[in-house]
Parts: structure tokens; C-alpha cells; sequence
């Protein structure tokens, strides 16, 4: 059984650079920040790894962060401009019992991510979902279609904090 | 010379009775042989975690309800263990010991309509009116409590809605005493029954490195042969406090992990609920179930990921609270969405009618894989 602050000098000792920072200062879980592009490189020496084990993804989850300039239109609608797009992962050992939180950050306009396919197949829908709902792009994904959603829904992702609801979809009026 | 056989796709459901719901499921058969499977799931999506973002926190209660809507007490019990360990709120023990009881009878409740309508998708209709016949007494049990069957609003955080009513221990002991019969009946009707075992053992093995793997979790899990229940491994409520067993597979008829170790890790479990729910009777201290509700839910700033042991699975609630009186993000990890991923690798190779067999041994539902 590791702690955060363990299995973070760890990482850092092994990736640099790529890991960015361990946050503890708010409640409730600690979660350490790494880079989405070495993301997967490091979430396969936390499975493999002897000591750290980490051979389950219990959840996946992406966030609007809404931390760019936010503008309004005569309506009151909201857009966001810049800032940032975050995915959650929740690891777990089934064999030593601990427990991490990993968190990656990508820009708004062009959200890239690599994927954790390879490491836990579980990971495939979770990553559908969080393209699906806040259009993150998951490089090497092998299957990366709409899942909730319509597959012709050409309206933008739900639960971005800026998404408007068209007034039509397939002629239907939207709210009906 | 082999004779040349031609692919076909074919279309079950979204409206088919043994898919449990709107699910639709694209088949690539040779023959009546499956090549692959590739599920199609989206048709009840509601967006729940949209709605949850314009709500309060207590306000989000009932659209849990919605999600798993045959195991809506776990779902509510989920969210405000999270809530709760988010705010560090201490709640009465009697709170603890209510929801302890309401979830273990709703695990049964579950339980029985995922082996009696197993039953049922594989031709055995009797045991499905048995099955439902002692739900009922369970619903009626809820309904006394709160006055409604399926979607109760029921838990709240920091405590419960109002107490239990004053025949509610008694009925309970009368269900409990009454049920006990009712399980071996079962056994003899439908878990030993010849046909029944011919059809579902060996049929979809799920073997328990691929299991971890795809994060299955819950009877699954436990029937691929591993002892992992987060009442024992992950500790919540008062769980610690009760003396019970964990169920796992063991191949008895056929290997481990097939469908009908799937079946009866769920018949035993009930066994292990009823347990429960006796030593919660006996034990259950006196109090004030309301006292500890706060009167204005505004958490700090922080993030949770909180899970419980739901009749399904690992139940996941992933919370950020902004500060404000809205969440920022309520993300359910459902644990029939996890483990319908597996369901194309259980399929492959075996026959048409065993896909009905598959599926109702995972036991999915659809109100929370869509959400």
C-alpha cells in the first residue's frame, strides 16, 4: 500500500517533466496533474509496475473546466474562449488496495489526449463518452464514435458549460 | 472441401423483450454462429449529468432515483455518502442502521427480477411470477415507509426523509422468516433444474483477469471467482458492523465465471442480505433521523469520488463542488455501463439464443447505462 505523495516522487523520479504536480490542498482526494501525451506511457508503469500495481480503472471522467473569457450574446447565452478541458482517471489496486487519482488538462480549441485503451480495455466507453459529451479527442482510441448521443448529432457537446441547444434536429423542434 | 458460408449482420432489438430494455444489439453471424457483437446503447439518454448541474445538491436526489430504477435506494445511498464525506457531516446511527436495511432489501428486491426474468428469457416462466411475488412484499414494505414503490426520494443527505413506520420491523421479520423457504424453492424450480443448467452452463465465460481488466465489477466479478465486495474492501456506513459472507463462483456447474455462476452468486447473495438485515433489526439503535439534515447544502470547494456496492456493481459518484450551491460536475460511474463493454467478448462464438442467455446474466439496466 502506497500513498499519493509516494507513488508521486515515484513518477517523478521516472518521468520528469511529464508529471507536473501533486495537489493535496483541497478536499477531498489528493490527485496528482500529469501531461496528456506521456499520460499513457505512465498510466502502463502504474499497471506493470511491481510495487504499485494498479490493474483496474474504476472511473474515467472528463470536466469542463470553464476557465477562459467567457462572452455573452444578446440573449444571455454564454461562449467560453480559451482555457481548458480536464480528464479525471480513478485507479485502484484489486491486489495492494490503494488507491490514485490522476488528472490531464488540454486546451479548449484543440483537445488531445492519448489514450488508455491499451492499458485498461474498460477505459474504451469512458473515453466514447467524455468525446461524446465534451469532444475530446483520444489519439489511438480504436473506436471513437458518438455513444450516447445520436451518431449524426451535429450540434456540439452536451455538457460543455457554453453548449446551446439547436432549435431543429432532423426536423423536429428542439425543446419539442 | 468446406462449404463457403456468407457473413450476415443482424438487428436485435432497440424493441426486443430479452434485451432488458432499449438496447440494440448489431450481430455478425456466420451462420447461427456469432462472429462479433457491437452494441448500440444511447436510447433512453437523458443527460442526468446535465440536469445535475443546474440543481441543488438535495434537488439531484431524485434524478438518481431514475437512473438504476430497480435498485433506486442504492443509487440515493450512493450519492449522499459522497455528499457527505465531501461536507464531513456525522450522521445519527439509527440513519445509518435505516439505510443499511432499506439497501439490503432493495439488493433483494433487485436480485429477484434479475433471476426470475433470467428465468423468463430462457423459457422458464413460473419462476418469474415467484420472483415477483415476493418483490411485492418488499416493494410494500417501501411503500409503507415512504409511499412509493419504485422512485422513493427516500435518502437524504445528512439523514432520511422521516422514520421508518412502527410495523415496519415487524413486517420485516415476517418477510424474512417467510422468504427463507422461498429461496430453496427457487433452487429446486429453477437453479438445479436440468434444462435450466443445460443452457447456461459453460455458455459465456468471463475469465478474471479479462474482468479486471474492463472493470467489471460486483456478482460479475465475484462469479469469475474473486472474493471483492466494497462493503468489506472499501468500507461504508456501518457494513463493518455485520457478520456476512461473500459469495464467488466456483464452477460448480461448468467453469468458473460462466452464466450460471453468475445466476446463483446472485441466489446466494440474497441469503447474505437477509443476514444482514436480521443483525441491523436487532441492533438498531433508537434516535432522530432528521436532526443532522443541514438546512442549506453548500459543500467547499474540493472534489470526491466516492463508491458503494450496488446490486449491479461498483456504483461511483465523481462530485466537484465549485463552492456554490450547484455542482459543478456529477459524473456516475454505472456499473452496467462498464460491464456492457464485456458483453461483445462473452458472445463471440457461441450460438444466437445464447446471446439472450449472456445478457441476462450480466444483468444490466438500461435507465443507468444511458443515464
Amino acid at each position: 500500500m502506497k500513498t499519493a505523495e509516494e507513488i508521486y516522487n515515484l513518477l517523478k523520479e521516472k518521468f520528469g517533466e511529464s508529471v507536473i504536480e501533486l495537489k493535496t490542498d483541497k478536499p477531498v482526494d489528493p490527485f496528482i496533474i500529469v501531461d496528456p501525451i506521456t499520460l499513457d506511457k505512465i498510466c502502463l508503469f502504474l499497471r506493470n509496475e511491481n510495487d504499485l500495481q494498479f490493474d483496474s480503472l474504476m472511473n474515467l471522467s472528463g470536466v469542463d473546466d470553464a476557465n477562459g473569457t467567457k462572452e455573452k450574446d444578446d440573449i444571455g447565452l454564454e461562449t467560453i474562449k480559451g482555457g481548458t478541458l480536464s480528464i479525471f482517471y480513478h485507479i485502484e489496486s484489486t491486489k495492494l488496495k490503494h488507491k490514485l487519482t490522476l488528472k490531464t488538462s488540454t486546451s479548449r480549441e484543440k483537445p488531445e489526449v492519448v489514450t488508455v485503451t491499451d492499458v485498461w480495455k474498460g477505459a474504451d466507453w469512458h473515453e466514447r463518452e467524455a468525446y461524446d459529451m465534451y469532444g475530446i479527442i483520444f489519439l489511438n482510441h480504436p473506436d471513437l464514435r458518438r455513444i450516447l448521443m445520436p451518431y449524426d448529432w451535429e450540434f456540439g457537446y452536451p455538457l460543455r458549460k457554453d453548449y446551446k441547444n439547436p432549435e431543429f434536429y432532423q426536423g423536429m423542434k428542439v425543446p419539442y | 472441401m468446406a462449404l463457403k458460408t456468407e457473413e450476415m449482420v443482424l438487428n436485435m432489438g432497440p424493441q426486443h423483450p430479452s434485451t432488458h430494455g432499449v438496447l440494440r444489439l448489431e450481430l455478425q453471424l456466420d451462420g447461427e454462429i456469432i462472429l462479433n457483437v457491437t452494441p448500440h446503447i444511447g436510447y433512453l439518454h437523458r443527460c442526468f449529468e446535465k440536469h445535475a448541474e443546474a440543481m441543488s445538491y438535495p434537488q439531484v436526489i431524485p434524478y438518481t432515483d431514475r437512473m438504476d430504477y430497480l435498485a433506486s435506494m442504492y443509487n440515493e445511498f450512493g450519492y449522499v455518502v459522497a455528499m457527505e464525506r465531501l461536507m464531513k457531516i456525522e450522521i445519527p446511527e439509527r440513519v445509518d442502521y435505516i439505510r443499511v436495511i432499506m439497501g439490503e432489501l432493495q439488493r433483494i428486491a433487485s436480485h429477484l427480477v434479475a433471476l426470475g426474468t433470467y428465468g423468463a428469457d430462457i423459457g422458464a416462466f413460473t419462476p418469474f411470477l415467484f420472483c415477483f411475488r415476493d418483490r411485492e412484499r418488499i416493494l410494500h414494505l417501501f411503500e409503507i415507509t415512504c409511499g412509493a414503490r419504485l422512485l422513493y426520494n427516500y435518502i437524504w443527505i445528512g439523514g432520511l426523509s422521516h422514520d421508518i413506520h412502527p410495523d415496519f420491523i415487524r413486517l420485516t421479520k415476517e418477510f424474512i422468516k417467510d422468504f427463507r423457504p422461498n429461496v430453496k424453492e427457487l433452487n429446486e424450480l429453477l437453479s438445479y433444474n436440468r434444462i435450466f443448467i443445460e443452457r447456461t452452463a459453460n455458455v459465456g465465460v468471463l475469465p478474471l483477469d479479462t474482468a479486471i481488466n474492463y472493470g467489471v465489477s460486483g456478482p460479475n466479478l465475484r462469479a469469475s471467482g474473486m472474493k471483492w465486495d466494497l462493503r468489506k474492501d472499501d468500507p461504508y456506513s456501518v457494513y463493518h458492523k455485520f457478520d456476512f459472507d461473500i459469495p464467488v463462483g466456483k464452477g460448480e456447474k461448468g467453469k468458473t465465471g460462466d452464466c450460471w455462476d453468475r445466476y446463483y452468486v446472485r441466489v446466494l447473495e440474497m441469503e447474505e442480505s437477509l443476514k444482514i438485515i436480521e443483525q441491523a433489526i436487532e441492533q438498531i439503535p433508537e434516535g432522530d433521523v432528521t436532526s443532522a439534515i443541514p438546512k442549506r447544502v453548500k459543500p467547499p470547494e474540493g472534489q470526491i469520488y466516492t463508491r458503494v456496492e450496488n446490486p449491479r456493481g461498483e456504483l461511483g459518484y465523481f462530485i466537484i463542488s465549485d463552492g456554490s450551491l450547484n455542482p459543478a460536475r456529477v459524473k456516475v460511474r454505472a456499473p452496467s455501463f462498464v460491464t456492457m463493454q464485456v458483453f461483445p467478448e462473452l458472445c463471440k462464438g457461441f450460438m444466437v439464443a445464447d446471446v439472450v442467455a449472456i445478457l441476462g446474466s450480466i444483468d444490466i439496466v438500461l435507465g443507468e447505462i444511458d443515464r
